[in-house]
């Protein structure tokens, strides 16, 4: 089980040993379940879609839950601080889970759409810049990074809140009315960022790592 | 469901036709809901009879015509079709139905006549997406042809498919299809055909005009803003790796009965 220690005003939640690794492994498991149904053919009659949507919906889930560790230890005085790396990673993983289906059971590695999707789409470009800053910020998560970059890491992780901004906006670019999954987690998403923009503005970020 | 009494007709495909459960259960039909599965899981309060589909605007005969009176009077052919979703998603689906130009004779268009614009039922009482609170579409969804697009030997009112009476999420009673055109030109549930003489708005269009246009004819060369239109996945191919990709063809491969409409129009604005 994890410990609770107090920090000031704060309960600082400390990991059990392992217990990082094993909500990697869980967070792993709805890609790993839609996986399976999709090789037995068993994600009805678009299966590829499904799963691609599926990931991207997981991506969107974890960096809600990544980007709410500031705001839970601020207003209730619970710091999850220790298990944000994991779900930022996770964040990550099914990134690339999204976007190589897309690359490689979606459009079978046609690199021709790519360039085109890249060059002529909002849509996949907004999509695209998110999944290169996020590939930043994962290279960077290291803790050699972190003692490497000094302070300039935490402005340069920063720009999790533009993926947010980019995510939101691709997320509802991806249907074709309004829909109330995408309009949900997109307003969540604003939320969290809108939340926190008067520090980013500030840049007084250096007190809240 | 009752059987339809139906004769193969022409410009069959040669392509393996989609499964039965795939065509009934991948679905857009937003009066049903946003999902795919949702017209299958929420159609069934939906009550296609007594159904009546009137004929009017421009035209010497207009008529009021029940639905099953219709259907026996009409020459009905089975007619196994490609459709290509806007979606790059793609089926074949063995229809049952007759062709419009038959109906549009009787009623005989004037000749001021240029367009022909049909209506949907609007039923917020059986239909759950119609009285969803997001603003989806607007209702009555509505769509048009050119005249000469609704008289081709391919256009066809279906009223079933696979030798059986139309399932409710895939348009019942009485929908269009037009299988040269991305499948929202096929509107469903149709109570109303008016023939004009203006071009008629249309839902899609009026919706996302960037995205949507009048003539929605299939195209390979002209990409959605947000996605390739030059190839497609085929719907019930099996699996992640059943290989279901392939080439779209301008016309969905009906150039040789369509591409002559369309002479000397630029396909990249008139999209």
């Amino acid at each position: 089980m994890p410990r609770i220690i107090r920090s000031g005003r704060n309960h600082v939640v400390v990991p059990w040993r392992g217990e990082v690794w094993i909500i990697a492994l869980l967070g792993l498991l709805p890609a790993a379940v839609y996986f399976w149904y999709g090789a037995q053919d068993r994600l009805g009659p678009d299966p590829v879609n499904v799963f691609e949507r599926w990931l991207g919906l997981w991506a969107v889930r974890f960096l809600v839950l990544t980007l709410l560790v500031t705001p839970l230890r601020v207003l209730a005085g619970y710091s999850l601080l220790r298990y944000r790396r994991m779900l930022g990673l996770l964040v990550f993983a099914y990134a690339c889970l999204h976007v190589g289906t897309y690359v490689i059971l979606d459009q079978q590695g046609n690199l021709g759409v790519l360039v085109q999707d890249i060059t002529h789409r909002p849509f996949l470009l907004l999509g695209f810049v998110a999944f290169v800053l996020l590939s930043l910020l994962a290279a960077t998560s290291t803790n050699w990074s972190m003692r490497r970059l000094g302070r300039q890491w935490g402005r340069l992780h920063r720009l999790v809140y533009g993926v947010a901004l980019l995510v939101a906006v691709h997320f509802l670019m991806a249907f074709k009315t309004y829909n109330a999954t995408s309009v949900g987690y997109a307003a969540i998403l604003g939320m969290l960022v809108l939340w926190r923009a008067p520090d980013l503005w500030r840049k007084r970020m250096r007190r809240a790592p | 469901g009752a059987g339809l009494h139906t004769r193969p007709g022409p410009f069959q495909a040669t392509e393996k036709p989609t499964p039965l459960t795939d065509v009934t259960h991948y679905n857009n039909f937003y009066e049903f809901g946003l999902d795919k599965s949702d017209p299958a899981t929420y159609s069934a309060a939906f009550q296609p009879r007594p159904w009546t589909l009137s004929v009017e605007g421009l035209v010497a005969h207009p008529r009021v015509w029940d639905l099953d009176q219709l259907i026996a009077s009409m020459p009905m052919e089975e007619r196994l079709y490609r459709m290509r979703c806007v979606e790059a998603w793609s089926m074949v689906i063995p229809w049952d139905g007759f062709a419009l130009s038959e109906l549009l004779r009787q009623a005989e268009p004037l000749g001021n006549a240029r367009y022909v614009s049909f209506e949907s039922v609007v039923r917020p009482d059986q239909m759950p997406g119609q009285r969803s609170g997001l603003d989806t579409l607007s209702w009555p969804y509505v769509e048009g042809l050119r005249l000469d697009e609704a008289m081709n030997p391919l256009t066809i009112l279906a009223v079933g498919l696979y030798g059986e009476m139309l399932p409710n999420q895939n348009g019942a009673p009485v929908r269009l299809v037009v299988p040269w055109k991305y499948g929202f030109k096929g509107i469903k549930s149709i109570t109303r055909i008016r023939l004009v003489a203006d071009m008629p708005p249309t839902t899609w269009n009026r919706m996302s005009p960037d995205e949507y246009g009048f003539y929605a004819n299939v195209n390979p060369e002209v990409d959605h803003p947000r996605w390739s239109q030059s190839s497609e996945r085929v719907i019930g191919a099996g699996g992640f790796f059943g290989g279901g990709r392939k080439k779209t063809l301008m016309f969905n491969g009906y150039g040789e009965q369509v591409a002559s409409m369309y002479a000397g129009m630029d396909l990249r604005t008139s999209y």
